[in-house]
């Protein structure tokens, strides 16, 4: 089980490292870093003044390593715009996008699952019907398009909920709904689809032979069995909550990660920008990390692949 | 006796011999979703026929109007959808925006699906260091924020369709590389594939006559899934502003206007994400009764 979890460790530190690399080569091909640093009236030799100081003028292997090292003591560089570390600018928001995602991940997880076991159960009936249906439109709402028609709807015309901003409970609740409905419709799918296959499994049969009650065999061999793809989804489908927050926190003006990635990236500020998918993917590395752990636990043939 | 084993015969051989037509008519969710992508392509082939407008015609005067099957004026035909701030038809807009969802959504996920099956066989079938690569790929990949990384491409690249596809392709082959990899390496233990290498079957044949066919369903599924969210993706990025060039009507880019006129035009930001969720509806429902088609397992139940 340790070596189980140093292996896995290993391995996200090299998916980080990956993604800094892609970060860095990729903000690189953007153009050069001194155009949006200087004024435009700035001599050639000034210019190369400020490459030289800020060691641009190295390889740029080079320049990756150094990248590398201060990423290593937590120096993500400055915003071009703000003065501020990236480090800094970056961690302050990021609170507000982990409450977001944290809080519609439960909202996805407590619904879809019970419901997913429901309708698997029910197969082929008329609640089979309604609970996937609905699952379906869960999956199928563009979730910036959801986030105006509950703000036109609850904020607007009702006036019940706030339309933005985020500090009490209220404003919390219009965005947590809009980013739960994909992984809610999405996670009671694989729950009813996941329920479906473990129903027909041999060792299920196995059991009921054996004399085992009906709700011993669903909750012992079925729904253990059953969890296992759901977990792992689980831990995917974090990153694409993150990733949708990034465009609901553009809707309701949220202040989390994204929103302040979104902005950079229209005013062309790629430390912070680079700030932000670095520690995202972090949370990211971090939360596949926890699944595949727990994965591990629940499915012992992992650990021996 | 004789009389239940041939009833037992026939039956059996009814799903032996299914018709693919017969199951798809008499399914409710097959026959709904089909039809809604059907309707979806004939609305995108046939967009200049059906629209009552032009869709880039500019009428100041009839600006911000509600939807309505009244006519507005005499000699012009009603604005079904409503206006936007440019009092442009939004009904003939939306139908125009079908051609690029449609064309994004399948020319993306084809793309990504013949990498994402590619690079996920090779690793699921090779293992080792091949698969180290390629597992790394897909996990540098998903530990990337989408939205991100499409705006970082678009950054260098520059916006316009044919890099909107490449980003949306790039998106969605890690889907189709996560399912086959795994699904290799379910069924390459089969006794059928050592048959095949009994036989003497090569290594390719092995991998695109035996497994591939093998993993079919759950590609289907993904496929269908992916079609979904490349449409949604596109919408999103449009919705960004980093889509296609803004004048051309998408679903996305007139939700991104309508979000500036929430409190007074709903039907901007309401109408066109119908229109999407639409879409992305009939594309899940069909996947959906494929997959039970296609998967005796569930057949048989």
């Amino acid at each position: 089980m340790v070596t189980y979890i140093l292996r896995r460790l290993f391995q996200g530190f090299f998916t980080f490292l990956g993604v800094s690399a892609l970060v860095f080569f990729m903000g690189r091909a953007t153009g050069d870093p001194i155009r949006l640093m200087v004024p435009e009236t700035a001599t050639k030799e000034q210019r190369e003044e400020v490459r030289k100081r800020l060691g641009l003028d190295q390889p740029i292997l080079i320049q990756y390593g150094v990248f590398l090292g201060n990423l290593a003591r937590g120096d993500l560089g400055r915003s071009y715009l703000q003065r501020d570390e990236v480090s800094k600018l970056v961690l302050s928001r990021m609170p507000a996008t982990l409450e977001l995602a944290l809080f519609s991940m439960l909202i996805g997880i407590i619904v879809s699952i019970p419901l997913g076991i429901f309708v698997a159960l029910k197969r082929n009936t008329a609640w089979d019907l309604l609970g996937s249906t609905l699952a379906l439109l869960g999956q199928a709402t563009p979730n910036f398009w959801l986030g105006m028609v509950l703000i036109i709807v609850f904020a607007v015309e009702l006036k019940w909920l706030p339309i933005s901003g985020r500090g009490t409970f209220a404003q919390l609740v219009l965005p947590a709904v809009t980013l739960a409905m994909a992984s809610l419709g999405y996670f009671t799918r694989l729950m009813r689809s996941s329920m479906l296959d473990v129903l027909s499994q041999d060792y299920m049969r196995t059991a009921r032979s054996k004399g085992a009650t009906e709700s011993l065999v669903l909750t012992r061999h079925g729904l253990k069995n059953a969890l296992i793809p759901v977990i792992t989804m689980m831990g995917m489908q974090f990153g694409n909550v993150l990733t949708g927050a990034f465009i609901i926190e553009t809707v309701f003006a949220w202040p989390g990660i994204g929103r302040l990635g979104v902005n950079s990236l229209f005013e062309r500020d790629f430390p912070v920008i680079q700030g932000v998918i670095i520690l995202s993917s972090v949370v990211f590395v971090i939360s596949n990390l926890i699944v595949d752990v727990l994965y591990s636990v629940l499915d012992p043939r992992i650990r021996l692949e | 006796m004789g009389s239940t084993l041939e009833a037992d015969f026939t039956k059996i051989r009814k799903w032996r011999l299914p018709r693919f037509w017969e199951a798809l008519l008499t399914s409710p969710t097959g026959l709904s979703g089909t039809l809604i992508l059907v309707l979806l392509i004939g609305v995108a082939i046939f967009a200049p026929q059906i629209v009552p407008y032009n869709p880039d015609q500019l009428a100041m005067r009839s600006r911000l109007s509600p939807p309505s099957f009244q006519v507005a004026r005499p000699g012009e035909p009603p604005h079904f959808f409503g206006t936007d701030s440019l009092g442009r038809d939004l009904f003939s807009r939306v139908i125009f925006g079908a051609r690029i969802s449609l064309l994004l959504g399948l020319t993306a996920s084809f793309i990504g699906g013949v990498v994402g099956v590619t690079l996920g066989m090779l690793a699921g079938y090779y293992g080792g260091w091949v698969d180290s690569i390629i597992s790394w790929m897909i996990n540098v990949q998903l530990a990337f924020p989408f939205t991100l990384l499409a705006i970082f491409i678009i950054a260098i690249f520059g916006g316009g369709l044919d890099k909107l596809i490449v980003v949306l392709a790039w998106a969605t082959w890690v889907n189709y590389a996560r399912i086959m990899r795994g699904q290799v390496i379910q069924i390459k233990n089969n006794d059928y594939i050592q048959a095949a290498y009994t036989m003497g079957a090569r290594p390719w044949r092995v991998m695109f006559l035996h497994i591939l066919p093998n993993a079919i369903s759950p590609l289907t599924v993904v496929t269908t899934f992916t079609f979904a969210s490349v449409i949604l993706q596109e919408s999103a990025l449009s919705f960004l502003g980093l889509g296609v060039d803004i004048r051309i009507p998408t679903w996305g880019s007139i939700l991104s206007d309508g979000r500036n006129y929430l409190q007074n035009a709903w039907w901007i930001a309401t109408l066109p994400g119908i229109a999407l969720l639409i879409t992305a509806l009939g594309a899940n429902l069909f996947g959906d009764w494929l997959r039970d088609y296609l998967d005796p397992r569930l057949r048989v139940q």
